[in-house]
Parts: C-alpha cells; structure tokens; sequence
C-alpha cells in the first residue's frame, strides 16, 4: 500500500497542470503576442527609440498602478490618485517657482501625497468607509484644492525649469535612457520587495484574503490598511512630479482619469478586484499592455475615439479570460 | 428513488482524487460514507450535485442516466446537500438565508415575510431550537448555522439528503433531535447520504455502511453486519490501539488566571486558572457562551469588567496581535471564516501568526518559511501535493489540520483549541492527541472546547462547565462521567431531566 501512494505521489509531481500555467502567464502571453501583432502592422514599433518612449510614457501609469496593486489585493480601491497626482504637482511646482530648493520642494510633493493617501486610510480603516466611496469624495476634494490652489491656471516659472534636478526628473537621460524608466525600474523593485518579500507583503494578502482570519493571525488589520493607502498617495505624488517635470508646467486638471487606467493596469495583469490573489509583476504587465496598446494605434494612425473602445474591448477580453482559467 | 453512481473518476489538474467509485443509495435508507480526510467524499457528492463534472463513470437515477448542471439543479430533481463548509451569506438575517432562491411570495409577485418566518421556525423547532431568525446569520456560532442548514435541507421536500459532517460542531442533544428528525423522515420515505468521521453515529443512524480509501470504494456493508475495527481497518489501512492515549500530566504553576469576567448578556463572573501541563475542557451546551469568553480573552471582542491574569501580574490584551505577543494562541471553530486564508498557500496560512519570525535583513527568509510549513504537514499529517497549493483546495479535514498547524506552529504557551478535531478522521484524531499530550509535556497548557463529551473526557485533565453565561462547576475529569458533566451543562439535575 506505501509503494502504491508513492507511486501516485510520484506522478502527481511530474503533472503539469495547464490552466494553473495560462492562469500565471497568461497576461504576459497576451503581451507578447500584442507586440508581435502591432510590430507586424507597423515595423517601426519595435526600433529602439520607439521602445524607449513607450517605456517612458507608460512610466506614470505604471507607477501608480504599482502602488494601486496593494490596494487592490486588500479588495479597496484607490480613486482619488489622478488628484492627488495634480494636487502634489501643483504644490511642487510652486514651491519650486519660488525659489525654495529643488530637493525640499520634491521631498514636500512626496509628503504631502503620502499624508493625502494617509487620509484616505484613515477614513477607510477607522472612519469603516467603503474604499470606492471614501476616495471618490477624496478625489473631487483633492481636485477642488489643486483649482482652489492654483486659481485654476497653470502653474509654469522660469526659475522651475532652472532646477537641473527637477528637469531631471522627467526629461533627462541616463545611459541614453530616459530617466522616468529608472525612477518607474526602482519604485517596481521596492515595491516588489514589500510585496512578496517581506511581512507587509504576507499582511497584504492576508487581509485582502479574509480580514477576519487575518485580523485573529495578529494582523494590525486597520494599521496596515493605513499604510496601503499611504503608499497608493505617495506612488501618485511620484507620478506627479515625474509628469510635472516632463511639461514644465503642473496643470490643474492633471492626471484626470488616471485612476482608470492604473484599475486596468492592475486588472489587466490578473489581480482579483475581490482582493487576496494577484502579484505586481502582472501590473508591470498590465501597464505595458495598455502602454503598447496606445503607442502602437498612434503609429497605425487609428483615432484616438477607436482607440477609447478598443481599450476597453481588450479589459473585456481580460476578465473574461480571467474567470475562464479561474473555473473548475 | 434510487441513485446509482458507478466507476466515478475525477482529478484536479494533477491530483487523481477518484479512480472508479461505486456508491449507491435509495429512498428510505440512510447510507454512511467514510474515508479518511481528502478520500474523496466531499468531491463524489459534489459530482453527484453536479458542482464538479467527473472525468468518468457514470450516475444513474431510477435507472436512468442523469447528469444534473448544478447543485440547484440536483435540489430541484430532489436531492439536497447539507455541505460540510457552510456557504451562508453572513449579513443576510437567518431566514434570508433559509429561503434564499425559494423565496414565497405573494399574488403580486412580493416577498411574503411573514409566512417564511413563521416556516422558518416552524422547521427549526424540529431539530429542536428556536433560533432568532432575524438575527444576520455570521452572528450565530458554528453549530447553530449547521442546525440552521440542516432546516433548510428537510424544507425543500427531498427525496435524497446528503448530510457531509452535519454534526461535526453540535453537541449531544442536537445531534439526538437530529436523529429522530432524521429516522421520522426515513420512515416517509426520505433517502440519506450520510458523511461522518464520529464512529458511534454510524453505527446508531445507518442501515449501510461504503468505505472509501485512495479513491477507490474499498468495501461495502449492513451496519448491523460489521464492527468499528473493521470499518478503521479498511479506512486507514492499519489497526490504530486505544482513541484516546493515556495522560500523565505533570502540572506547573499557574500560568493564566481569568477572574469575574463579564459581558453583559453573553457571560458573566467568569473565574478559572489553567496551570502550565495542563488540559482544562470547556463543556456545555450549544450557545452556552464558551466560544464567547475565549473571543474575549484573546482580544477579539469586548468584555464590560473582569481581570486576566499571566504569570501572576495583570494584563490588558486589546486585540488578537498582542494575544500573540503574550504567546497565546486561539483556534477558531469556524475554519472557514476565520481560521483560513482560502485563496493563499498553506505555507502562508501556517506561518502568518508566527511571520515575523522569519524576517532576516528585513526581508522574510522564505526557505525557513518552507522548511517550518513542511515539518508542521508533516507533524499534522496534512495531506496536500506540497505547501503551495492553496487551503481552499483541501478536504474539510486537512483545512482543519492546517489551522491546528498554523497555531502548533506559533510557540504558544497557552493554546485555546475551540473543537480543535472538528471534521478529522478517527487517525489523524488520535495523532492529535498525541500531539496535544506532547505539548502538555513541554508545559504548554491548553484550553479545549469541545461539544464531543467522550473526547473531553478522554483528554482533558479538569472540565468546567459553561451554563447560560457562567460557569456551574469546574471538576476533575477523574471522576467525571457524561452524565454529571450534562447535568451541570443543563443547569441542575430538574433540568437535566426535562432535557
Ligand atoms: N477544488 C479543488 N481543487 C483541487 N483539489 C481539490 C479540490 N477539492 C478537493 N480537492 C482534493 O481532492 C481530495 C479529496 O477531497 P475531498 O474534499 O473530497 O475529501 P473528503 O473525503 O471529503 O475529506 P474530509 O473528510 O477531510 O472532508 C483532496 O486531496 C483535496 O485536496
Ligand atoms: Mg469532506
């Protein structure tokens, strides 16, 4: 009778289960064959100047959609990251026009979207209200103060574009590569260390898993909760300036909608919106997929309507494949 | 009716869980199924509801072959299936969730309340108890939601119920009214599929006895024509000795010491010590409010006054996070949603209230995380594929294991085990105890709830009993018998009686 478990065991190890496979891989596989698709189509796609700024126009997105992948495994949601994004750019920039340093102008921009994300936890955790509902209000609040701040104009001055460092960070290059890649390169690999290396990690998807077993395991469940959605307003202010940067100007209405595209990102690369089950290399995945999506409609000239729907056509697509491999 | 299921294969992914089961039942007999945990059971009664396709065989009804699309689908054709993991909507009050899907309704077309309350209870009073079924049902413990299923599945008129481990967390008299609820039915014609690891119950409530091991039916049997050791036998492949293993308990000082602990209208004046090496059972009825005074010992709810102490000096523990810290631990009885984290790994669900031991240079040491899930498996005898898969795709057995694992696993010195054998199979019982008086050799002390009266006799070391909120004696288990812990479990000898 031990020999024939054995033998079973053996052979349930050397099975490969395929769905478990498409499940894992499966939005990394859909990029590869979208990038074949679009270099097919338009060969220019696939030179390297293209890539580079593929790479860097998806940065923003990406960046946010790391810190909104935390989010997301808890089963909340973060809305209010476009304004937080115009918000801290805002400020950044007028700090920076007039004439505070460089540094303590980006460290405050930092600090404020963290203590803005900071609020928005403890409304969530202590204040019990619904994520999608507490940053909704936060988002139109946030975007108020960014107009109220700013008297609904640009924000542009000489002395902001002199800060070498703060041009830096959006339109400079390092080793011919645009640095908004490096900046999106070492927020994905701290974060990708917080996620699933270390005990924030285990916490996060403990409580996106069930708050109840997690909360009783010793989980702070409200502490870190706190800390998801501080670290979802510090991404967007990130986001901020690295945009801020690359126009030279912190407009009002910045970052409109980005949270929309930051859930696709995340969604895309195959986290749960019930929270518990996801990884952030997907959204890396994610963000590119929708960056590659864009770039390459752009270069095959299809208008940027079309574009709207075939985006949201490929979310579709997603989730249904999603559910597919999920299934029994 | 009768339901013929033949040569029934089925695997997940890699995993052959069934290779060729035969099983049949039919109206008016009660056919108990066994096996160890993950033989199967649960996954042929879920091919038989249609949740899960199979991967072979066949299932025949009244002769005809018949594949239902799904569990709604299989109630409706009259067969109901009381699982063993209970999928109640939580915040939905207790009648919502009786009725869910079948709701009665008026000419117009609207929900009539009243008529399903006054059904609801009606059937619950059946089984014997008289549930608020206004109350959202995640507020009732375990065993009043398996009553509460158990009402359902007698309402839908079925001509076959499935039964997997209906009494895993109901105590004596439940599970008496539910036998005589279920003999009555019988007697209508009513067939059951019965699912139980309790040994006593198969052989007071089934005609007929199918034994599963590795995924095949190993033997079938007359109840009257078989004995415990056989059905053991076939089960675990082995003899196992005495169920419950001798304890020779060497008692330290006293390390916990709760004094008047009270929660208006839950408990009250509750008093006890626990000394290091030492096994204190909490008895008492269903509801009597134990599972309550640990909830608000290890900091989870709220009591109004009362003290604890450790070691002597007085502590104050707010919430679960510093329970730990004071090297407590506390198995909940309800594996599903609050002891598991489904949809992670096992390794991650065994290691999370130990995680921050782990941690090297700020980083967790993942191979130390492995290796510690790994040798808690194996102690526990978990049976998975590896410490990857997620707990969700275990049997309800090895879930419970797991949960026993993550706490074993913690260090603790003070261990509260809320019907820590809830759902496991006669052997890996045992395992348990043994596990349990190897603790108890270590100094740890334990706390044990449990509805099961011959196993808080057989390893307990003091009893106190819990009646209505407070505590009507604490005896030594030397000495103790079932019917002076009932009788104090029941409030007094009168009532005892009138029980
Ligand atoms: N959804 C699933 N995905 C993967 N494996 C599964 C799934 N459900 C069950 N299994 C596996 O199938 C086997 C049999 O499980 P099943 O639940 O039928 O056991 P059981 O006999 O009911 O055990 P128990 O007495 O513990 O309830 C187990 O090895 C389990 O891990
Ligand atoms: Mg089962």
């Amino acid at each position: 009778m031990q020999e024939q478990t054995k033998s079973v065991e053996a052979e349930k190890a050397k099975g490969f289960d395929f769905k478990k496979f498409v499940g894992k891989m499966g939005p990394l596989l859909a990029l590869i064959v979208l990038v074949i698709l679009v270099t097919v189509l338009s060969p220019g796609f696939i030179q390297p100047n293209n890539l580079l700024n593929l790479l860097r126009q998806v940065s923003i997105n990406a960046v946010i959609a790391f810190g909104m992948t935390f989010v997301i495994l808890t089963g909340g949601i973060d809305l209010s990251v476009g304004s937080i994004l115009a918000l801290t750019g805002a400020v950044t920039a007028t700090l920076l026009s007039a004439g505070i340093s460089p540094v303590i102008a980006l460290l405050a921009g930092i600090a404020l979207g963290s203590l803005l994300g900071f609020v928005n936890g403890l409304l969530i955790a202590y204040g019990k209200a619904a994520p999608f509902i507490a940053t909704l209000a936060t988002m139109t609040i946030f975007r108020g103060a960014t107009y109220v701040f700013t008297n609904g104009n640009p924000i542009t001055g000489a002395k902001m574009n002199d800060s070498f460092l703060f041009q830096f960070m959006g339109r400079g290059y390092l080793l011919g590569i645009p640095f908004p890649i490096f900046i999106m390169a070492i927020v994905y690999l701290v974060l990708y260390l917080l996620l699933h290396k270390t005990t924030f990690g285990r916490k996060t998807y403990a409580l996106g898993g069930n708050e109840n077993a997690a909360f009783i395991a010793g989980v702070k469940t409200k502490m870190v909760t706190i800390w998801i959605y501080t670290i979802s307003g510090l991404m967007a202010a990130i986001a901020g300036i690295i945009l801020t940067s690359r126009l030279s100007s912190a407009q009002p209405d910045a970052g409109t909608s980005y949270e929309m595209d930051a859930i696709a990102a995340v969604v895309l690369g195959g986290t749960s919106l019930a929270g518990g089950k996801g990884r952030i290399f997907g959204t890396l995945i994610g963000a590119l997929i929708i960056g590659t999506l864009n770039n390459g409609m752009n270069l095959l000239g299809i208008s940027s309507f079309y574009q709207q729907i075939v985006k949201g056509i490929v979310i579709i697509i997603a989730v249904l494949l999603d559910r597919k491999s999920n299934d029994k | 009716m009768k339901i013929e299921m033949k040569n029934i294969s089925k695997a997940f992914g890699a995993n052959k869980v069934l290779e060729g089961v035969d099983f049949a039942v039919e109206s008016g007999e009660v056919h108990a199924l066994m096996g160890e945990n993950g033989a199967g059971k649960s996954t042929l009664m879920n091919i038989l509801t249609g949740l899960y396709g199979d991967d072979g065989g066949e299932i025949l009804v009244d002769g005809q072959p018949t594949s239902y699309s799904g569990p709604l689908d299989a109630e409706q054709h009259g067969i109901s299936f009381i699982h063993q993991e209970m999928n109640n909507f939580l915040e939905m009050s207790v009648v919502d969730n009786m009725f869910l899907n079948k709701e009665i309704k008026n000419k117009f077309g609207m929900i009539n309340e009243d008529k399903m309350r006054k059904q609801a209870r009606e059937y619950l009073s059946k089984l014997g108890t008289n549930i608020d079924v206004d109350k959202p049902i995640g507020t009732l413990s375990v065993g009043r939601q398996q009553l509460i299923e158990i009402a359902k599945s007698i309402m839908t008129d079925a001509k076959i119920i499935i039964m997997d481990e209906p009494t895993a967390a109901l105590t004596e008299n439940e599970i008496e009214q539910l036998f005589g609820v279920v003999n009555e039915l019988k007697k209508q014609g009513v067939g059951f599929i019965y699912i139980s690891h309790r040994m006593e119950e198969i052989f007071k409530i089934a005609d007929k006895v199918t034994v599963m091991r590795d995924g095949i039916s190993v033997n079938e049997y007359m109840t009257k024509d078989v004995d415990m050791k056989q059905l053991v036998r076939d089960m675990v492949g082995r003899e196992i000795g005495d169920f419950y293993p001798d304890r020779d308990p060497h008692f330290g000082k006293t390390i916990l010491s709760v004094k008047n602990l009270t929660e208006k209208g839950v408990f009250e004046d509750v008093s006890f010590d626990v000394h290091e090496g030492e096994i204190l059972a909490f008895s008492g009825l269903m509801g009597a409010g134990r599972t309550e005074i640990m909830r608000a010992i290890f900091g989870i709810d709220h009591y109004n006054s009362g003290e604890i102490y450790l070691d002597g000096k007085k502590v104050k523990i707010k919430d679960p996070e510093s329970a730990i810290k004071h090297r407590i631990g506390f198995l909940t009885e309800n594996r599903k949603d609050e002891g598991l984290i489904l949809a992670d790994s096992l390794r991650d669900n065994i290691a999370l209230p130990s995680i921050n031991g782990f941690v090297k240079h700020g980083l967790i040491d993942d191979k130390s995380v492995d290796d510690f899930a790994n040798l808690l498996m194996k102690r526990l005898t978990v049976k998975a594929m590896n410490e990857q898969v997620t707990a969700g795709s275990l049997s309800g057995g090895n879930q419970q294991k797991v949960v026993l694992a993550k706490w074993v696993g913690s260090g603790s010195r003070i261990l509260i085990l809320d019907e820590p054998t809830r759902g496991v199979d006669v052997g890996a019982k045992r395992e348990i105890y043994d596990l349990m008086n190897e603790l108890t050799d270590r100094n740890v002390a334990i706390i044990m709830i449990s509805s099961d009266l011959p196993e808080v006799l057989g390893m307990s070391d003091k009893i106190a009993v819990v009646y209505e909120g407070k505590i009507s004696g604490i005896v030594d288990t030397k000495g103790a018998t079932q019917e002076s812990v009932m009788t104090l479990a029941t409030g007094g000898a009168d009532n005892a009686r009138a029980n």
